[in-house]
């Protein structure tokens, strides 16, 4: 098989929201710069994000970063590094004002300034009341937000490879990375980026689950990746069950209806969440919800003839706020749950929908691995950014509109990092190894030449349903154990899956026996991380670990204030520290999380 | 107990590799009381031959990859209910209309986003950008509403008999939809220079009002409308 090899400066990986925004740094710093993307960039999953993007603007109400700071080290349950998390909210304002400035159609309020609503977990004074923080377009801010940083790229003359998907990440013997493989799609010919920087915004592996909000690109195609060229996978365990996905459908419902006042109700009409979190209620944090509503639904006051859901209520609050704010939730309801949300709750069960943890980087953007000197040493000439990487702002468990801030942030900071060193350090690319593209011939070979083996979508199946069994919103000892050995099985499958169809034009089954490959990886990262960590944090709950005096809601910081790394190779675990330490302030000090 | 049902489809298959001439193909899935769109039916399907191609991802709707010709109307497989279809006549599904295929139920959409980008689909504002937002009125932003919501899904444009015989002159709905968009955005500075470029016989006015593309907005929105309302400014600008 051929490879046809091309240079650039730079290549990127994903056209979501941080691919994107790191384009925009890379193409107005005139860089020649190459951006891969499976879909069409507005295609991307950053498109589906409703609710808003987090920054303490203040347009409402007085709110400060520093407010901010606080809910999100409180959200990771103390897991997110501090610096990177001051950095990220110190920066919100600054990115939120610049997508205006690219067009972005955000609501507004009588003054003309960015609309703001309520969101889980941000509150004002460290953690005193609920403030609006969000800044939102209706319920479509994603939506909104993507299309405007696409059109600011177009207007930057970015240059998108499009339907042309990722294969395998280059690096040397020096472990330096020098690009990827790809392919194109609508050929099927096999391609090398060779790049002096490749930064990944390859979004997030929700797919590893049954159930999900997530796309079906969702296929964890970075972090799969960098798994196999050896880079490790941080705090995999860490998964978001967002509470409200439409029972069955599993499409998402913003956390922004809760904003505009939508309630919670289980099969008494109860607003359950007052006995969960007195103060926050309904707008406690996503992980504290979403288990409130399984153990609802586990003591039999879940609704429908099985018992299986709760119902989510906006049927008291005016017509017209619904029309305006949620109209996408709307339309939503009456597609995939069948209901009129302004006459009808809304069945809805905790769903799959942010993975916490990722590819692990600094708040520049580089991606870090332990080295012989620090546990952070940077990897050259690597830069991940978006749900792929984990900086970490969301430790253990993230808040809702910090994902949409993530990719802008740190799209931006990735891509910025990438200009300065590119610039600093003026040179000719390095030189390709001679075993550059070995593992992408060895993965298409086998794929071209392999009989009597697994088919796909059962084998993807396989691995969806021992994941949602096995590594769910509760978590289980000996469900843990098992769980490690079924998708260690359901590995060795994917290690063999055949497809019928060989043709070389537009191949989707192979390009879906490619994705499995990525969700695999991501799929046994996760169990295995899960597994290890015994004591109960943020979105990792288990039952032996269980709300005692000594170990408030589970949590061992004694034993487990640290984060995961895992890797490939022999499902080896490490374990780095947490950075503690902000930037500039002091550290938000470790307490009981409570809402 | 879960209620089964089969569903007859009738699918326009080609593969450029080994296929001479596009064909209809003849096939049946067996879908149950979860699979609600079609989308889930498309995916049964695949699951039981690889080889049939499709775009797919978000399956809800906003993301726009799953624009396809049903039963002679374009439409998004994962907004199309399953319980629409009578059970006596076969799905009829063919790739959208008026562009070329790739293969099966793909098209190349190069020409619909080539007419996307020629309307400078990106804001011009050529003030310093001051330090905050810049100010818009509720009533303002509201001048954007069912413009901004689009997701090129391509339905409208390749439902159009305008665009399909001038696909590399005439706009078309999608790309006039977001030209209004921007002209729309008080916000944006460019609106004269916006109108020079649809000033032209083909570009702006081959539209002839056939409506097509209302019809077939999985969005509900009015490209025709936004179209009115650019050849309205036209006018009022001659004179």
């Amino acid at each position: 098989m051929n490879v046809t090899v091309r240079k650039f400066d730079a290549v990127i990986v994903g056209a979501g929201g941080a691919g994107l925004r790191a384009a925009i740094q890379l193409s107005e710093a005139g860089l020649k710069t190459a951006v891969l993307t499976k879909v069409f960039p507005t295609r991307s999953h950053t498109v589906a994000a409703q609710g808003g993007v987090a920054a303490s603007l203040g347009n409402s109400e007085e709110d400060h970063w520093h407010w901010h700071m606080y809910d999100t080290v409180k959200g990771s349950d103390w897991l997110g590094d501090q610096d990177a998390i001051e950095f990220m909210c110190r920066k919100a304002n600054e990115c939120v004002i610049e997508l205006e400035h690219y067009g972005m159609p955000f609501d507004r309020l009588d003054n003309g300034r960015i609309y703001q609503r309520p969101f889980g977990g941000h509150m004002s004074n460290f953690g005193e009341k609920p403030v609006r923080r969000s800044c939102a377009a209706a319920d479509r801010t994603g939506h909104a937000m993507l299309h405007a940083m696409y059109q600011r790229n177009v207007k930057a003359n970015t240059q998108f490879f499009v339907e042309w998907m990722a294969l395998d990440l280059i690096r040397d013997a020096e472990g330096e990375v020098l690009g990827v493989t790809a392919m194109e799609m609508e050929t099927g010919e096999i391609y090398a980026f060779h790049a002096k920087a490749t930064i990944f915004a390859t979004g997030g592996s929700g797919r590893i689950y049954y159930s999900s909000t997530n796309a079906f690109i969702n296929t964890g195609d970075g972090v799969g990746m960098a798994a196999r060229a050896g880079s490790p996978l941080e705090d995999m365990e860490f998964w978001q069950f967002h509470p409200t996905g439409v029972a069955g459908a599993g499409v998402l419902i913003t956390e922004g209806v809760r904003g505009e006042g939508g309630i919670l109700r289980n099969s008494q009409g109860e607003r359950f969440m007052e006995r969960y979190a007195p103060n926050a209620k309904d707008l406690a944090s996503r992980d504290v919800v979403s288990r409130a509503m399984v153990t609802e639904i586990n003591e039999g006051r879940g609704c429908g003839p099985n018992k299986d859901y709760v119902l989510l209520d906006i049927t008291h609050l005016p017509p017209e706020t619904i029309m305006k704010r949620l109209p996408g939730i709307h339309e939503i309801a009456v597609q995939f749950a069948g209901v009129d949300a302004l006459k009808e709750p809304i069945p809805v069960v905790p769903t799959c929908h942010y993975q916490m943890g990722g590819i692990p980087t600094n708040y520049h953007g580089q991606v870090v691995v332990p080295g012989k000197r620090t546990q952070n040493e940077i990897v050259p000439g690597f830069y991940a950014a978006g749900e792929c990487a984990c900086a970490s702002v969301h430790g253990a468990n993230r808040l809702g509109t910090n994902s949409l801030l993530d990719l802008l942030v740190f799209g931006k900071s990735a891509g910025e990092t990438a200009v300065e060193e590119l610039k600093k350090t003026p040179k000719a690319h390095k030189e390709l190894p001679a075993d550059a593209f070995e593992r992408t011939l060895e993965r298409l070979n086998r794929l071209e030449t392999q009989k009597g083996g697994a088919n796909v979508h059962e084998t993807r199946l396989a691995m969806q349903r021992t994941m949602q069994k096995h590594a769910g919103v509760f978590r289980f000892n000996d469900l843990l154990k098992e769980g490690v050995q079924k998708i260690l099985d359901v590995q060795k499958d994917v290690q063999q899956t055949e497809i019928k169809d060989k043709s070389k034009v537009f191949n989707t089954a192979r390009l879906e026996a490619l994705e499995l490959d990525n969700l695999i990886e991501v799929a046994v990262a996760t169990m295995v991380s899960a597994e290890a960590r015994k004591e109960s944090r943020g979105a990792h709950v288990r039952d032996d670990a269980p709300d005692t005096p000594e170990r408030p809601n589970g949590r061992d910081d004694a034993n487990w204030l640290k984060h995961t790394l895992w890797y490939k190779e022999n499902n080896r675990l490490e374990y780095k520290s947490v950075t503690l330490r902000p930037l500039t302030v002091e550290t938000i000090a470790l307490k009981k999380r409570a809402y | 107990m879960m209620t089964t049902r089969t569903l007859q489809f009738k699918i326009y298959r080609y593969d450029p590799d080994k296929d001479q001439k596009p064909y209809m193909q003849d096939v049946a899935v067996e879908v149950d009381s979860t699979d609600r769109k079609l989308l889930d039916a498309l995916v049964k399907l695949k699951a039981v031959d690889d080889s049939i191609a499709f775009r797919r991802s978000c399956r809800e709707g906003v993301c726009g990859s799953d624009a396809l010709n049903i039963n002679g109307r374009n439409g998004l497989a994962c907004l199309t209910d399953l319980a629409s279809f009578p059970d006596d006549k076969p799905i009829v599904l063919r790739p959208l209309p008026g562009l070329p295929i790739v293969r099966d139920l793909i098209v190349d959409m190069t020409q619909f986003f080539k007419q996307y980008h020629s309307i400078k689909p990106y804001l011009v504002n050529n003030d310093p950008p001051p330090e905050r937002e810049r100010l818009q009125s509720p009533e303002d932003r509201e001048e954007l509403n069912g413009l901004y919501e689009c997701i090129l899904c391509a339905c409208c444009s390749t439902s159009c008999p305008s665009f399909w015989w001038n696909p590399d002159k005439f706009v078309g709905p999608a790309g006039l939809l977001a030209a209004y968009r921007f002209i729309a955005d008080t916000r944006d500075q460019a609106t004269n220079e916006r109108l020079d470029n649809l000033e032209d016989p083909y570009r702006l006015f081959r539209c002839h009002t056939i409506m097509n593309c209302v019809d077939v907005c999985p969005k509900g929105l009015n490209p025709t409308k936004a179209i009115g309302k650019i050849k309205d400014m036209m006018v009022k600008r001659a004179i």
